[in-house]
């Protein structure tokens, strides 16, 4: 590790400019709420830092948060900060296959023990684990033996999360998160589907920078990204205050860009950064393109009620249960009200 | 299971079965009960347009009481209208009806609702002082009376806090906003809210006897 070039030769190298490095470092700032005097010590930080050795694992997983981390690399200053890392496995990315890939992991997880970060995406199956192995090693064995070592690990993506899709009911392959699994290691979540590739990064950068991970929700997510709703940043929120809403996905409430609520957006009870950082290099986030948010950051969003459904649609059960209640209600009224009767006829005689 | 899960859910689901049960215990047993006799000869024939009369005179105050109930009866109108307003045209509530009716219609604006609910709160809080500080009025309530006007309250003060926030989390006040109806929701059948379903048929009922008996209504 001691031989590794720092990450300031690194972007040299790769021939960022100084002006591009520092608006990273002064953006990073900005999004972790750090003042702007951190910002010289984010870039000396970063600057001279060892390339951190990093293990990916992917375990019950579509591979799209590999792939929304990798979209969002080649032009931008993060994916070179990202490159700069020692990715020491990642069996989507790497070159090495097989006993080679693994002799890789075994070779990183002794030569950076106890300062390595193990990055996870995928849950892991807890009913049987033929469901899901790597090189004939089961998800949760590599798992416990990786994270031995690890100085921190990171749940990269809602799967590794929470269980996700995997875990969602009937959740066939008992499928838990890291954080069901792993409780004596620092954990930050990095929730979504996928995580959004500048929240990814800047957990990266400060661990680099401050050797420590950021401060975090009850969840366990970066609390800089996730801490406030995607209604409240969100930019079609003043249509949501004057009560104009898209009825349909084609009306002219939908081209004018109203508010989505009615469309069944989860905005308001979803903590993450997509309305302030946006995705692909900042073009828009899939409400501003006319989506309603899923609520992908958040636990159980899958069995969270239909995506289409108003989030104030509520859940009364079933009719024949409500029917039950009214022949019930009805049974009652009639005992009642013969109670009742005989009273009547008594005061009645009583005259 | 969060608190905002079993609100949507499971409180919400034993609200609706209580709320339907009571409604229709309460209905069917007053329905059901034995008409007085009436022995002294009618005045006047009574009958349904009797009953409408009064349901239309008593929406408003009888010249004579109007210097004692006027103040009272603009506060309860200015309540029931909030509460209309805020129940019916806050459009997350048209979406919630919208679930188990199939249809909706247009809302009104949030700034709007906001008045209302605020104007419903005042009103609320000026009926209760007006229930404490009149020796009368105090003498006669009890129980029934306070939790009522608690339980009818509530979901306007929470309702009102999901947007103002003050450091809770949105999903955490929305739970409570919903817990807060699902309490009135399982209350309303069997105290004196018991008139948001009897209103009409106790007022109608009372011009049919008085109509009968030749008063004035």
């Amino acid at each position: 590790m001691k031989n590794r070039p720092t990450v300031g030769e690194i972007l040299q190298a790769k021939g960022v400019s100084r002006r591009g490095f520092m608006k990273y470092c002064a953006t990073t700032a900005s999004i972790l709420a750090l003042p702007p005097s951190m910002i010289p010590r984010i870039a000396a930080a970063i600057e001279n830092a060892r390339r951190p050795s990093v293990i990916w694992l992917s375990f019950q997983e579509c591979t799209g948060c590999t792939e929304s981390l990798t979209r969002s690399a080649s032009p931008t200053v993060e994916g070179l900060i990202f490159d700069a890392i020692s990715l020491d496995y990642h069996h989507t990315l790497q070159a090495a296959a097989g006993d080679q890939a693994e002799a890789a992991r075994h070779a990183a997880m002794e030569e950076n023990d106890g300062g390595y970060l193990v990055l996870v995406d995928g849950s892991i199956p807890m009913s049987n684990p033929g469901y899901s192995t790597i090189a004939g090693i089961s998800n949760v064995d590599m798992l416990k033996e990786t994270v031995a070592g690890a100085a921190a690990v990171v749940a990269i993506g809602s799967c590794a999360a929470y269980g996700g899709i995997p875990g969602a009911d009937p959740n066939p392959t008992g499928a838990v998160s890291v954080s069901d699994l792993v409780t004596d290691k620092p954990i930050v979540n990095v929730p979504g589907c996928p995580p959004i590739p500048m929240v990814m990064t800047a957990v990266l950068t400060q661990f680099l920078t401050f050797g420590a991970l950021p401060e975090l929700d009850k969840l366990g997510r970066p609390l800089a990204f996730y801490g406030q709703t995607i209604h409240d940043r969100c930019s079609r929120r003043p249509f949501y205050e004057q009560g104009r809403f898209a009825e349909t996905f084609d009306d002219e409430g939908a081209k004018a860009g109203w508010c989505l609520y009615k469309l069944g957006c989860k905005g308001p009870i979803t903590y993450n950064a997509c309305a302030t950082t946006k995705w692909n290099s900042g073009t828009s986030f899939p409400i501003e393109s006319g989506h309603p948010c899923l609520g992908c950051s958040e636990p159980n969003f899958w069995d969270g009620g239909g995506f289409y459904e108003p989030l104030s649609t509520g859940k009364f059960g079933s009719g024949e249960r409500l029917a039950g209640a009214a022949a019930a209600g009805a049974a009652l009224g009639v005992a009642a009200a013969a109670a009742g009767r005989r009273k009547q006829s008594k005061f009645a005689e009583e005259g | 299971m969060d608190l905002l899960e079993f609100a949507r859910g499971p409180a919400l689901q034993a609200a609706a079965y209580i709320l339907v049960l009571g409604t229709i215990w309460r209905f069917v047993g007053i329905v059901l009960l034995k008409e007085k006799p009436d022995y002294s000869e009618p005045r006047k024939s009574g009958g349904f347009p009797a009953a409408l009369k009064v349901i239309y005179t008593r929406s408003f105050t009888a010249k004579p009481f109007k210097a004692a109930t006027m103040y009272p009866k603009m506060m309860a109108y200015v309540m029931h209208i909030g509460l209309f307003a805020v129940l019916f045209l806050f459009v997350p509530h048209i979406m919630f009806f919208k679930g188990f009716l199939g249809f909706d219609w247009p809302g009104l604006p949030n700034s709007v609702i906001f008045f209302f609910g605020v104007a419903a709160i005042v009103s609320g809080v000026a009926l209760l002082v007006r229930r404490l500080t009149n020796p009368v009025l105090r003498l006669i309530s009890n129980f029934d009376d306070y939790f009522s006007w608690f339980v009818t309250m509530l979901p306007f003060v929470t309702g009102l806090l999901i947007p103002v926030r003050m450091g809770v989390r949105f999903e955490t006040l929305l739970a409570i906003h919903i817990l807060s109806v699902a309490l009135l929701l399982i209350w309303l059948p069997f105290g004196k809210l018991g008139h948001t379903f009897l209103v009409f048929i106790t007022r109608g009922t009372t011009g049919m006897v008085f109509e009968r008996r030749g008063a004035k209504t």
